[in-house]
């Protein structure tokens, strides 16, 4: 059975508690990603109040549980993750331009470089998590050695495939990691009413999977137990089921109101346990962090998201014989005749 | 050449399609047992326990594991046992299969085949006589296909196995053991969204796929015993829809018959026939019929003949189009 306490490395105030995983200075590039993550979660906030994106899903408050986690992947390894896990695409090397083009509503946001391994995000809440299976499976079928990573949301644990995705993992001892950011709410849903297991970690135990409490807050923590999970995977070990618990700071998205459903001051409550100032903390102790070098990389990490604003923004729309061509390798022939009517060269008719 | 009944023709095609080491198959009991129609016996020994996987009873689970397998570029064949146990896999094919080139712009693919047995005429239990093709033929970025006999069964499946997109292959069960031809020993494709015509005639023009081919060609047989000579189209892909061929081929009659075992509302033959108004209304003699299943769930076994499509229906409908 999975420890009822979280695995914790670092105290809110900074402190660490045990041996760090990492050296300071690989800890201080993931501060980097960290703040690179919280400075695009805010400009697309930001963006979307501006009518310039379409419905943004922000992730303030789980910076550590997205990059802590990917932070123990080989460029081989799959990243497999919903609306809300741009931090941990990015991570693995989705790009922003393609993150900011997918939520102005242009579908070559789905379209990320060849080699990166990421798929676009999952919109239905669950369904995502068995194609992290499936793609584990074939990298053990194949002997390529890969894992694969998925992100989920304690909501999407109650759907069913959930279950089948945990049941197959189990059975066929995917190379899977499952990591589940538990972050208190499904849009107006909380944790305790979503399931009546004590935790998320526990659910592992049933399809013979083992689960991990780890406090999703904590980078070192969340770090330490992914790079188990997923050196496991690799050895042929079988599947992990991570329970990140963190919480969602902002809505469930730009267009959720949540002082309908939550009292503000629990949401302060977890303000004060913010995953980037754990980590700001633990650097300037151990001489690894001035104020002149956050501001440093923030303005340097703004200025690479202004750049793929600006770049998204500069292509023009899909025209209307665009839609069509990503329908199949090749266009059919009753496709063939709806595109030379949607352009206006053909009848309406197929 | 082989004469084979419908099932061996796909158990060979299985069989030549496992050689390629991207593809497996996978489904509820299709190693050990062979799949429950036997249609994959013989395949685990022959390829191993990697290559032909019996999976847990999960459709959904079946469906995304192999979405994820193709991704990654494999190339997997899932069966689901019956039509009517597709259901629960529908999220998946129709939220990620069919859509993951579309919504990364060709940059990931899923190139897998599903396999589902299909339709009524063996008496079997609820939900095991479902005809839901149109389900899938609506979805976009599917293909569709039915073979109706051994020799196309075998040709369309291994093209099927090739084809970079996702295709959902209909078995018609009724005639895996009932309609036998000469099948190639050699690996061939019959073309993806190309029809078939199956008989000659200037009189009148029948137009079906899968299980309905054995009722027409014998409708043709009957109606040429009364002096009218039919022309027969086998569909074989139902998305995309071959329509150069359904439009010559009521052209050269003026008369046409459209023939499924699904539900009639919202079916094929609607969209069919709607093909043919738009391209040829003014070279037709008579209206266009349509023998379907009804608007009824499948009737069990006891009273399943009231509802299966049967030369009788055929027939009188294509007897009437000539009074017109």
């Amino acid at each position: 059975m999975p420890d009822l306490a979280p695995h914790r490395l670092l105290e809110a105030d900074g402190t660490l508690i045990a041996d760090s995983p990492l050296p300071v200075e690989r800890v201080a590039d993931l501060f980097r990603r960290m703040v690179a993550a919280r400075t695009y979660d805010r400009k697309a906030t930001a963006m979307q109040k501006q009518g310039r994106l379409a419905t943004y899903a922000p992730f303030q408050g789980q910076e550590a549980a997205q990059i802590g986690a990917t932070a123990a992947l080989d460029p081989q390894d799959w990243v497999v993750g919903t609306y809300r896990d741009a931090a941990a695409m990015w991570d693995h090397g989705y790009p922003w331009v393609n993150l900011i083009l997918g939520r102005t509503g242009d579908e070559r946001g789905g379209c990320p470089p060849e080699g990166v391994n990421v798929l676009p995000p999952s919109i239905t809440v669950g369904a995502h998590m068995i194609h992290a299976v499936g793609i584990g499976w074939a990298a053990a079928l194949r002997g390529t050695g890969a894992v694969a990573m998925t992100f989920f949301g304690d909501g999407a644990t109650s759907e069913g495939d959930f279950h089948e995705a945990m049941n197959f993992a189990g059975v066929y001892a995917t190379p899977t990691v499952f990591v589940c950011q538990n972050n208190g709410w499904a849009i107006s849903m909380p944790r305790e009413r979503q399931t009546a297991s004590e935790t998320i970690a526990h659910k592992g135990v049933a399809y013979g999977v083992e689960g991990v409490l780890v406090d999703g807050n904590d980078l070192l923590a969340v770090y330490d137990v992914a790079q188990r999970a997923v050196a496991k995977a690799r050895e042929g070990g079988g599947p992990t089921l991570i329970e990140a618990v963190t919480y969602r700071i902002g809505p469930h998205t730009t267009t959720d109101d949540d002082r309908r459903y939550r009292p503000d001051a629990a949401v302060e409550e977890w303000r004060l346990l913010d995953p980037l100032q754990r980590v700001r903390a633990y650097l300037a102790a151990n001489d690894a962090w001035s104020e002149e070098w956050e501001r440093a990389i923030e303005e340097a990490e703004s200025e690479a998201v202004e750049q793929a604003v600006t770049e998204a923004e500069a292509m023009a729309a899909l025209g209307p014989g665009d839609i069509f061509d990503a329908m199949y390798a090749e266009l059919t022939g009753p496709l063939q005749a709806q595109r030379e009517a949607s352009t206006g060269s053909g009848l309406d008719r197929t | 050449m082989t004469e084979r009944n419908l099932a061996q023709a796909l158990n060979q095609a299985l069989d030549v399609a496992l050689a390629d080491p991207d593809v497996v198959l996978l489904g509820e009991d299709v190693a050990a047992t062979g799949g429950v129609f036997r249609i994959s016996d013989g395949l685990l020994e022959r390829h191993g326990a990697n290559k032909v996987i019996d999976t847990p009873v999960a459709e959904s689970g079946i469906i995304g594991a192999a979405f994820g397998m193709a991704v990654a570029g494999m190339k997997p064949i899932a069966e689901i046992q019956f039509m009517g146990f597709s259901y629960p896999a529908y999220d998946q094919v129709i939220s990620h299969v069919s859509r993951i080139r579309n919504r990364s712009r060709h940059r990931f693919t899923c190139p897998m085949v599903i396999r589902i047995p299909y339709g009524a005429g063996i008496g079997a239990a609820e939900h095991h006589s479902e005809s839901a093709e149109v389900i899938y033929a609506h979805t976009p970025g599917l293909k569709v296909v039915v073979p109706s006999n051994p020799y196309d069964a075998k040709g369309l499946l291994l093209a099927a196995v090739a084809d970079p997109d996702p295709v959902v292959f209909l078995e018609p069960i009724r005639l895996y053991r009932a309609v036998k031809g000469e099948v190639p020993d050699e690996a061939y494709h019959v073309p993806l969204g190309l029809a078939d015509i199956v008989a000659y005639g200037d009189d009148v023009t029948l137009i079906g796929y899968g299980a309905m081919m054995r009722e027409i060609r014998r409708s043709v047989e009957a109606l040429s015993a009364e002096g009218i000579a039919a022309t027969a189209v086998d569909l074989r892909t139902i998305s995309p829809l071959d329509t150069e061929t359904i439009v010559e081929a009521v052209r050269h009659t003026g008369r046409a018959v459209v023939v499924h075992e699904a539900p009639r509302s919202g079916g094929l033959a609607g969209e069919i026939i709607a093909l043919i108004q738009e391209h040829a209304l003014y070279d037709l003699e008579a209206p266009i019929a349509r023998v379907t299943g009804w608007d009824t769930v499948v009737p069990l076994r006891r009273a399943e003949h009231h509802y299966v499509p049967t030369v009788e229906r055929i027939v009188a409908a294509a007897r009437k189009t000539m009074e017109g």
